[in-house]
């Protein structure tokens, strides 16, 4: 006798109960957003006008290849749909390098911004912003680079592991465990992969063009 | 990764092979073993809270009196130098007690054990939908617990800020003297917050998606539907705690200002996060105890809950409504009065659910056929200090009543009866009452009864008085009140309160006493000595692997106890319904349909 | 023996274990009090007592009501041989009963509470003619800062009080709540005033005494390890005195 449980949500558990985490996972990044937002309403004068410290430009592109590395994720998961083993492969590596990419320009800007002054520290927080000499006066305030370490930091930390899951993903990928019959693996680290995406798209405009 | 689909079968349990000691009672992936772990270590966190009470209650009642010679030697100079507790030592006592029992006692017990021995068994699951994960939920607590017991042994001692942590004096050692103490006492609260938020995905995803035939929302038993409101409060709460915990260990560490004002940062924005947090956090400490309860009351009245819709719909009132008072922690704060308003409107408004579900489990006991056993006395001494809890708090949820006992002892007489009056009594009531399915036997019901009688006395001697200390202006967490005057003629209050504490904790021996002896001597339980109707009955005790030999088909509400077209006064909720039984929507088809509209 | 001797027993025996722990310990039965101690100060201090008691009323008599009738059906209801419950599976009209008497009462609570509590917190609604005294709490004192003779505060003239806070009766007061170091709580008991001080903030409490005296003042929030030392006291005096006080601080700060 066959019993099927009840339908529930209609989707199978994994897909499930990946909605759910994420779920959890808005609420911690509105819990780092949430703050920032009250501090900078508490404290405007530790912030400046978007671009004075922090490289718009550089960051837009870095935007523009997270959101590439979601449209690959996409063709990853069409190509395994369609039961294409060798598709799923290519454009998972290519996630995979887009992602890397995105954390490497992170750390790069991470390391330029800390360089001129820009730190999440009270006491040795100098930021003289971009192209001022380093003797220039602070901008900002430390409010500033606290939060904007804290909520990219963890953004950023989120896409490392993401990249990891992926290369886990890749590997089992490259040894034939998935078939457009047995792919969930696949649609539930492109659902993580959209939603880090999302959470930088937010970010983005809040931190850079606000 | 596990690619379980909802309608993958579970080979039966003698096509399984055996799995070793390890795999069995170490890093088993079985729902009912992980309850067991989660229950030993909780108890024995529990004990350990109990005992940093004893000690507060020790220097409150005794002030400045050496503790006894047989304990004395336990504590170094930095804590009790000659057996008397200093008043960092105090403060560190007061903290850990409250972190303790809140993280390491309550919210395993209630989420940790129940969620996972309850939700599959009742639902007719054959486990949970990520049984992996639900190991590592259950991991995570122990090394949690290790690096918050390790905090009393670094320089500094453990943390001391209360278990509130309220900012600046949590943000730096320089304002308590406790460096490394509160630091790990961070980390460990974060490393345990990934155990909730893993557990709570477990449990969500279990009941909304392996629920078995005809086990519609409104058939599932109380007790599932009060964890799922809860899981769902645990997925979106810790979060915010862990967030708020990340910058203030930022805040320690490398020196961010989020909290201290040096640095303009706000001490308000702590408070904010820690209590939109911490007010859902006091529902899920509750929620199971309710549901618990109504199981219980049902089942030993031999009577279906009064109201079951209105029960499930309170609880997510409960659930929703929890979101939206955490000001009411922060009327004297300094927040903007307005919004201290605001939170008054709220405020009050949550107590209507609870107090709709204290009348339908009045209406449960009324005119139903009451077994007064030690479940049954557990359940109904819940709803008869819940009562008192939830009346307390009418007080302060006046923001001008607030005024005056706030951060008085009329809190901790509140926060008392609604988690130990209310959540502990709960929890000993599902502990006795599923603890014949947890290990197959019963527990003594003469000792179950003289456990319950004497912590019924013993805990409203303890705290009951508390109120009255609160009214005449007893701060909190006052290492020494006979330095205020006016507190001085409150001493012999104290003490009385002190040894009712003491006997109180030392009843708990006769329940440990009883939970271990019965473990080998308990009489054997058989399937379903309660002789309930849910489906966590209908099976062995303990369940084997896989719990069901074949998946259930439910046909009927959980509570169908003494139903007038049935002889015996329970009818389970997979006993296949009479042929020609009116209304019977489940005729036992080979392959049952989902109910349409589900 | 039956179910009431048995009862009866054990209700006895918990009675004699309460009596000599009562006895030994000491506390007396006034202890127990449930209302407000006696002593209030304040203009507005009767006001939050009165609201006190008439919450206490109503969720007296509902905790008198609930745990009386949970009583009689745990007696009434209780299993005896042959017995069978009824099969109730709930009342519509109970539940809306049940929902809608208590909503208006904790409401209508609601809305009596923001008339007091407006007057108490609203700082448009402070006293116009109230004497300010700034109060810098600290790890473990409380700093009153009195303007001086200039009326003006971080003047030279300034002078602090340490742990004593002279204020005059019959006149409203605003205490301007500074913090130093972490959060402290400005504790009057028999003003009925409470309110926290948090660094980095300027938080105003205002009060009117009614009586001369000396009274408590206390840090009811956690502060380190001296908080249970952070006492103080309040020396009401008349306005003449206070005056005079007044005078003998600044003459004294003068000579600084």
């Amino acid at each position: 006798m066959d019993r099927k449980p009840m339908p529930g949500m209609m989707v199978y558990n994994l897909k499930l109960g990946m909605w759910v985490f994420l779920l959890s996972e808005v609420m911690f990044f509105t819990s780092l957003i949430g703050s920032y937002v009250i501090l900078r309403y508490a404290h405007p004068e530790h912030w400046t006008d978007p671009g004075v410290i922090l490289n718009v430009n550089l960051t837009a592109g870095n935007t523009f290849l997270l959101i590439c590395s979601s449209v690959t994720m996409v063709k990853a998961f069409a190509a395994i749909q369609q039961g294409d083993l060798k598709g799923l492969q290519r454009w998972l590596l290519a996630t995979i390098l887009i992602g890397a990419t995105f954390v490497g320009v992170q750390v790069y800007e991470y390391i330029a911004l800390m360089g001129e002054g820009f730190v999440p520290m009270l006491d040795s927080y100098h930021a003289v912003g971009r192209g001022n000499p380093h003797e220039g006066p602070s901008l900002g305030g430390p409010l500033y680079g606290a939060t904007f370490y804290a909520m990219t930091g963890f953004h950023g930390a989120h896409v490392t592991i993401g990249v990891l899951c992926l290369i886990f993903v890749y590997v089992r990928a490259l040894n034939g465990a998935y078939t457009a019959e047995h792919l969930e693996g696949v649609e539930v680290i492109g659902l993580y992969w959209h939603f880090v995406d999302l959470v930088w798209i937010l970010l983005f405009t809040i931190v850079y063009l606000i | 990764m596990t690619t379980t689909t909802a309608t993958e079968t579970h080979a039966g349990p003698a096509e399984h092979h055996e799995l070793g000691f390890i795999r069995t009672y170490i890093f088993s992936t079985d729902h009912k073993m992980i309850a067991r772990q989660f229950l030993f270590s909780a108890l024995m966190f529990l004990l350990l809270g109990g005992l940093l009470a004893v000690m507060i209650r020790w220097q409150l009642g005794f002030p400045g009196r050496p503790l006894p010679a047989f304990v004395r030697w336990i504590f170094p100079d930095t804590m009790a130098p000659g057996g008397i507790i200093l008043p960092e030592f105090y403060n560190s006592l007061v903290t850990m007690h409250a972190t303790f029992m809140v993280f390491f006692a309550l919210m395993p017990l209630m989420a940790g054990v129940f969620g996972n021995l309850l939700i599959p068994l009742q639902i007719g699951a054959e486990d949970m939908a990520f049984p992996r994960i639900n190991m590592i939920s259950f991991w995570i607590m122990p090394v949690a617990g290790f690096i918050m017991l390790a905090s009393f042994f670094v320089e500094g001692g453990a943390a001391g800020a209360g278990w509130t942590s309220y900012a600046p004096l949590s943000a730096s050692g320089e304002w308590t003297g406790v460096y490394m103490g509160q630091i790990l006492w961070l980390i460990s609260l974060i490393v345990l917050g990934f155990s909730s938020i893993l557990g709570a995905v477990n449990y969500v995803s279990t009941v909304i998606n392996m629920r078995a035939p005809g086990m519609t929302w409104f058939r599932i038993p109380l007790a599932t539907w009060s964890l799922f409101v809860t899981a769902w409060l645990l997925l979106l709460a810790i979060p915010i705690l862990t967030g708020g915990l990340i910058l203030l260990l930022f805040d320690q560490t490398i020196g961010t200002a989020f909290f201290r004002t040096e640095g303009s940062g706000e001490p308000l924005l702590w408070q904010h996060i820690f209590w939109f947090f911490g007010h859902p956090e006091v529902y899920i400490l509750i929620l199971p105890a309710m549901g618990f309860t109504s199981e219980v009351i049902a089942c030993r009245s031999r009577k279906p809950i009064f109201g079951y819709h209105s029960m499930v719909y309170a609880m997510v009132a409960i659930g929703f409504l929890g979101w939206v008072v955490w000001g009411h922690h922060m009327f004297q704060s300094g927040m903007n009065p307005l919004l201290g308003m605001t939170f008054v409107v709220t405020t009050v408004v949550i107590a209507v659910p609870s107090a709709i579900k204290t009348f339908n489990w009045m209406g449960t006991l009324w005119r139903g056929n009451i077994h007064m056993d030690t479940p049954l006395l557990h359940a109904v001494a819940f709803v008869a200090l819940f009562i008192i809890g939830g009346l307390s708090g009418i007080f302060m949820a006046s923001a001008p009543v607030d005024i005056y006992i706030h951060d008085t002892y009329f809190i901790v007489a509140h926060l008392h009866y609604v988690l130990v009056g209310g959540s502990l009594f709960g929890i000993f009531a599902g502990i006795v009452f599923w603890y014949p399915k947890m290990f197959g036997r019963m527990m003594n019901e003469g000792l179950g009864k003289v456990h319950f009688f004497l912590s019924f006395l013993f805990y409203n001697m303890a705290f009951f008085p508390m109120h009255n200390l609160g009214v005449q202006g007893m701060m909190r967490r006052i290492y020494d009140p006979n330095q205020y005057e006016f507190l001085q003629g409150l001493q012999p209050l104290n003490t009385f309160i002190s040894y009712s504490v003491f006997l109180f904790a030392a009843t708990q021996i006769i329940f440990a006493f009883n939970f271990l002896w019965s473990l080998r001597n308990g009489k054997v339980a058989g399937n379903n000595p309660w002789k309930s109707s849910t489906l966590l009955w209908q099976t062995p005790s303990p369940p084997p692997h896989g719990n069901f030999p074949e998946m259930p088909i439910v046909y009927r509400g959980p509570y169908e106890y003494s139903h007038p077209d049935h002889e015996e006064d329970f009818w389970p909720q997979n006993a296949p319904p009479a042929t020609s039984e009116a209304g019977g929507q489940f005729a036992p088809a080979p392959n049952p349909e989902p109910v349409p509209g589900d | 023996m039956n179910f009431f001797w048995r009862t009866g027993i054990v209700l006895a025996g918990m009675f004699t274990v309460v009596i000599a722990l009562w006895v030994k310990a000491g506390p007396s039965w006034l202890d127990l009090s449930w209302v407000m101690p006696d002593n209030v100060v304040s203009t507005y201090g009767p006001t939050l007592d009165n609201a006190w008691l008439v919450i206490l009323w109503i969720t007296g008599i509902v905790f008198v009501a609930t745990e009386i009738t949970l009583l009689v059906f745990l007696v009434k209801y209780r299993h005896k041989e042959g017995r069978k419950a009824d099969y109730i599976e709930g009342s519509n009209k109970a539940e809306v009963v049940w929902t809608a008497v208590p909503f208006v009462i904790v409401v209508s609570l609601a809305f009596w509470s923001k008339g007091i509590w407006d007057e108490i917190r609203d700082p448009s609604l402070f006293p116009a003619n109230a004497y300010t005294i700034n109060m810098m709490a600290t790890q473990f004192e409380w700093n009153a800062i009195y303007a001086g003779a200039d009326g003006a505060f971080d003047t030279s003239d300034d002078f602090v009080s340490r742990n004593v806070l002279h204020i005059p009766v019959a006149q409203p007061v605003v205490v301007q709540l500074m913090a130093q170091d972490v959060i402290h709580s400005f504790f009057l008991p028999e003003f009925r005033v409470k309110q926290d001080a948090v660094p980095g903030m300027i938080t105003p409490v205002w009060f009117e005494a009614t009586q001369t005296g000396e009274f408590t003042m206390a840090c009811a929030e956690l502060c380190g390890l001296g908080h249970y030392t952070m006492g103080g006291t309040v020396i009401v005096h008349s306005q003449t005195d206070f005056q005079d006080w007044l005078a003998e601080q600044q003459a004294a700060a003068g000579d600084d």
